[in-house]
């Protein structure tokens, strides 16, 4: 029998039928959804007289839209407001399972999914957003779809795909005790560009990533979007079944047992041919730092803000000269010279207790420099209510960082939670782009460590050599 | 969906890589629960430059864009968020063609769903198709779907790859789910099959 990639196998396992071309209509296991990009959806699905096909392979939660304050009395912006109430309203109706705004196990999709044992390694998992690629780190094919495709998968379980190609991304050594998976991610898409990954799935492989936590590897996979790719994977081995074990969806028993046996089945196959292979060495990586307006705009903290003159192409120097002057910075400044005006830590990247247990270790202590306003958003209501039986909450409060509700918070602004012109902000986000946490905005991307670290110096520091 | 066949119309320049769906539609409009009225939104924060004033490099500060159907950009076009809101404020401008020499993935595929044909070029056609632009205004392209070609006012001819099976759903604009709802009994097969292999992924919530 040929050998097959991880990919592969899950693909295969999933193909209901093909058309001449190749087109597939893959089966989805798992369907997440949240506020933003599904009222449309139900709204075709009703106005064609359909019914989900599956309801109770749906799970929504309202995340983009909702307050990080007090929320007893609900959302103040009345549009903002109807967006969540229709997707409550839609649930009700078409008997799909919602967690409300002030259900405990509210919080960034992303990070209930796993929470809930919702995820699990061999599946296929969909929702309309582009960082579902976080699922991934159980070994799951898990990719971002549009509106009309939230519409597809409600009405048939299915989608009409291509088959992607293939990349394996090995990295291996160890890395800086420091560093930690953001690292990674940020120097792989450095690597590869934030275009590299396109029409590709990945697969991450090596000892640098078979040494990272679920955790990790969930911030890993969740930017593999940012490198083009839609989907990233990590194979499934006892990290990932102790993780799932008695989670409030996971399998239980005899059939728990019987789902490790066929997990365990799933890695890639020795001799499986990937269509790309990038390497990186782990120890080569330093604490990234983005300088510009793209996830492959990023250098190690020990770096420099680059020359676009010294830009291999015309295309890159371009986008350079944009990049720095939206983002205010002079080519040569050193990156540890950037002040900052806001802190986030949060978003689907960097929310998750383990991000808040490193973050809380730094600060311990410590004070937010006077000139900055630091935040702390946990993933969910779960992560805040473990956070706070940690003590994470009270360090975090006494160093001067604001704590706040769980959701997608100041990662895209959509709440109230944005960056006023001009404002220059370190973040554990996924995206830097223009405009991203607020208009005229200026986004730097970091590890919860090094965003500590900033907060408390008003400027980035090599973690490594902080005291 | 309307169908795409072929269309001859204006194009439209805008030159810059990496192009991602939070500028094309900012988050503000992504609140609405209709697919409709999004084009007020469409590169908000491109008009204007940081003074207040219209930035009048992007094309829709200039007249002579006005009721282009064809836009022509760079590489990466579309990437960052999945938002479908992005090809909405596209089309609702009046946008039924894309050109440039690659796109992300997600948006590639919702321009599909949504009547729009994303073209891809190579990088040389892109580059002289964008001095043709600039230099001649009212510049208008040819872009017929069934002979997968872009045919300029000079009569150069551009081919473009499709998949065959896009392709035929958007020459006749067909619904994909109900397309994919004429399964349903291979659908009900697959799930049977499924919930012996792999009963683990049955229980539903």
């Amino acid at each position: 029998m040929a050998a097959k990639t991880m990919f592969e196998k899950i693909w295969e396992s999933h193909v209901v039928r093909e058309e001449a071309d190749g087109t597939t209509l893959l089966y989805i296991d798992r369907h997440l959804v949240h506020e933003v990009t599904s009222p449309q959806a139900f709204q075709g699905l009703k106005l064609a007289g359909r019914r989900p096909r599956r309801p109770g392979a749906t799970l929504a939660v309202p995340d983009h839209n909702v307050p990080t304050t007090d929320r007893r009395f609900g959302i103040s912006d009345p549009v903002s407001a109807k967006q969540v109430k229709t997707l409550e309203q839609n649930c009700k109706d078409l008997g799909i399972t919602f967690f409300g705004m002030n259900d405990i196990r509210q919080g960034i999709v992303h990070v209930i999914g796993p929470e809930q044992g919702f995820t699990l390694p061999g599946m296929t998992i969909v929702c309309g957003d582009s960082h579902t690629s976080t699922h991934g780190a159980f070994g799951a094919l898990a990719f971002g779809i549009g509106t009309s495709e939230v519409e597809h998968v409600l009405s048939t379980q299915c989608l009409l795909q291509k088959r992607p190609k293939t990349m394996e991304v090995r990295v291996e050594g160890a890395l800086s005790r420091h560093c930690s998976a953001k690292d990674i991610i940020l120097a792989i898409i450095g690597k590869i560009g934030t275009a590299g990954g396109t029409g590709h799935v990945i697969e991450y492989t090596g000892g640098a990533i078979r040494s990272l936590t679920m955790e990790g590897r969930m911030t890993l996979c969740n930017m593999s979007i940012e490198g083009g790719a839609r989907a990233g994977l990590v194979a499934p081995d006892t990290h990932t079944f102790l993780y799932i074990k008695d989670r409030p969806l996971a399998p239980k028993g005899e059939l728990f047992e019987r789902a490790v046996r066929a997990w365990m089945q799933l890695t890639t196959d020795p001799g499986a041919k990937f269509d790309q292979v990038v390497e990186l060495r782990a120890d080569e990586i330093a604490p990234q730092v983005t300088w510009g307006t793209s996830p492959g705009m990023v250098t190690g903290v020990n770096g420099k803000v680059p020359d676009p003159r010294e830009m291999p192409d015309e295309k890159s120097r371009k986008a350079a000269e944009h990049a720095l002057e939206y983002m205010a910075l002079t080519p040569g400044t050193p990156m540890t010279k950037i002040k900052l005006d806001r802190v986030f830590i949060g978003s689907c990247t960097n929310s998750r207790i383990e991000d808040l247990r490193l973050a809380a270790q730094y600060v311990k202590g410590k004070k937010v420099a006077p000139s900055v306003h630091a935040m702390v958003v946990p993933g969910s209501g779960l992560v805040k209510q473990q956070a706070e039986q940690e003590g994470l909450d009270q360090i975090f409060k006494e160093a001067g960082f604001e704590w706040r509700e769980a959701g997608c918070s100041m990662c895209l602004a959509m709440n109230a939670d944005v960056l006023q012109p001009g404002e220059r902000c370190a973040s554990t986000s996924n995206r830097n782009f223009e405009g991203r946490q607020g208009k005229g905005g200026r986004t730097h991307l970091v590890s919860p460590p090094m965003a500590v670290a900033a907060a408390v110096e008003g400027h980035f520091v090599d973690i490594r050599y902080w005291s | 969906m309307q169908p795409f066949t072929t269309l001859t119309g204006l194009v439209a320049p805008l030159d810059r890589v990496n192009v991602d769906t939070d500028q094309i539609i900012p988050k503000q409009f992504l609140k609405t629960i209709e697919r409709t009225g999004l084009r007020e939104g469409l590169f908000l924060d491109w008009r204007k430059k940081q003074d207040g004033t219209p930035d009048p490099e992007l094309f829709l500060n200039q007249t002579r864009y006005n009721g282009a159907t064809i836009l022509l950009t760079r590489d990466n076009f579309g990437c960052g968020s999945s938002r479908e809101h992005a090809p909405w404020a596209l089309l609702d401008q009046g946008f039924r063609c894309l050109i440039a020499p690659s796109f992300a993935d997600i948006f590639y595929n919702n321009c599909f769903l949504n009547g729009i044909l994303p073209v891809v070029l190579n990088a040389e056609e892109v580059q002289a198709l964008f001095q043709a632009v600039r230099a001649s205004e009212g510049y208008q392209l040819t872009v017929d779907l069934a002979e997968q070609t872009v045919t300029t006012p000079q009569k150069t001819i551009y081919r473009f790859d499709v998949d065959p099976f896009r392709k035929n759903c958007l020459l006749k604009g067909l619904d994909s789910i109900g397309l994919s709802l004429q399964h349903e009994p291979t659908i009900a097969a697959y799930e049977n099959k499924r919930k012996t292999e792999a009963p683990w992924l049955f229980p539903d919530l």
